[in-house]
């Protein structure tokens, strides 16, 4: 079991972080839509937008680790692709970065700039760095509305892996997954 | 109620009252004035209770407002007062985001909510002011019972009159349907108002 990824596969941390972090991604989306049709006396209506914060914050953490290390790691290879795949994968996963970055960091202005700070389970507490009366309305829409196109492009994502797993038959998709699924090569 | 039977006038008056303050010619007895909202002399406050265990406050930051008052006639006078109610501050950003969601106060649909006077029961330096509340964009008949502070010059050559007023109202009169509880379903309203007299 490889940590790092080598010129052929992914290594292990990525794939836990790629799976781990997918899961985390659609769990916090139906979380966060169910949790704002909760009514006031629902016991999970304070506990639902601090679970769902808690872990925004963490998968934050994750997503800034995860980018350094793939900037750490070498990229397997990806001559089998033909250009637009590569390219267009390619766009993918930086929109990919991107969109959840601003998404995170949105969902954190929601909370503090009225000052207050977003607490993290019991763990710890990230400070308010930034206060502007009204700016919770803008980072609202921001994060509704990325919260909807990262789901799109989700779908999109999972959409070319699985043409590339059942239509195109390339490794694409073996490589993300556990090594011992697949013992040969394609 | 009396009084708006013997004028009978007055709730036409009340619906060019934003007309009429722009109007130069005036009786020359009541005076017109400006709500102070640029210095920021007065305030719309509101407060409604948390579970039944204690009071939660807040206010809407921005408004305006214009009034007409007569000390000789003070049951002549007549006020108007227009809300932003996005500028709703309870002091916790994601509750004003809440509040200005549909659940509440529909901000987008509702961008302003409105309180035209309509008439005055005025005994000695209080008064019971008649008008409509719209809210929500549902139009209600409200009372506020309102008291006179005080009024004289200002150190700036001008001249001020205040009055603090208070008033209850039902969410549910006015389609606001969230479930806060039954120990939640009115809103204590608190307005501060001093006014500066137009030259």
């Amino acid at each position: 079991m490889n940590l790092k990824n080598t010129s052929n596969t992914y290594g292990s941390v990525i794939k836990f972080l790629h799976w781990g972090m997918a899961i985390a991604i659609f769990a916090l989306f139906g979380l966060g839509v169910w949790m704002r049709t909760l009514t006031y006396y629902s016991p999970w209506y304070k506990p639902a937008p601090h679970w769902h914060q808690s872990i925004g914050v963490l998968l934050l953490a994750l997503l800034v680790f995860r980018f350094l290390w793939r900037l750490a790691n070498e990229r397997p290879n990806q001559d089998f692709l033909k250009p637009f795949d590569r390219i267009a994968s390619h766009t993918v996963h930086i929109a990919f970065y991107a969109l959840l970055l601003v998404i995170m960091v949105s969902g954190y202005f929601i909370t503090s700039v009225d000052g207050s700070s977003v607490d993290v389970f019991n763990w710890f507490s990230i400070p308010s760095i930034y206060e502007k009366q009204g700016a919770e309305e803008i980072a609202g829409f921001i994060h509704w509305t990325l919260a909807y196109a990262i789901m799109a492009l989700a779908g999109l994502h999972t959409i070319a892996a699985l043409k590339h797993h059942y239509v195109d038959r390339d490794i694409t998709l073996k490589r993300m997954l556990p090594n011992h699924w697949f013992n040969s090569s394609p | 109620m009396t009084l708006s039977f013997k004028n009978p006038p007055v709730k036409k008056m009340a619906a060019s009252i934003m007309l009429g303050a722009l109007l130069l010619a005036t009786p020359a007895t009541a005076a017109d004035y400006v709500i102070d909202s640029k210095g920021m002399h007065a305030s719309v406050n509101f407060r409604i209770k948390h579970l039944g265990y204690s009071w939660l406050t807040g206010r809407f930051d921005k408004f305006t407002g214009t009034y007409s008052f007569d000390e000789a006639n003070p049951a002549a006078s007549k006020i108007s007062v227009e809300i932003d109610t996005a500028s709703v501050n309870s002091n916790h950003a994601a509750r004003d985001k809440h509040l200005r969601s549909g659940d509440f106060l529909d901000v987008s649909k509702f961008p302003t909510a409105k309180f035209v006077s309509t008439s005055m029961e005025v005994t000695d330096k209080s008064a019971i002011v008649h008008g409509k509340l719209t809210l929500h964009g549902v139009t209600k008949d409200i009372t506020i019972k309102s008291d006179y502070v005080g009024g004289g010059k200002d150190p700036w050559g001008g001249f001020r009159t205040g009055f603090s007023g208070s008033t209850k109202i039902a969410l549910a009169d006015f389609g606001i349907k969230f479930n806060l509880g039954p120990a939640s379903k009115e809103v204590e309203l608190q307005l501060e108002i001093e006014g500066v007299r137009n030259k």
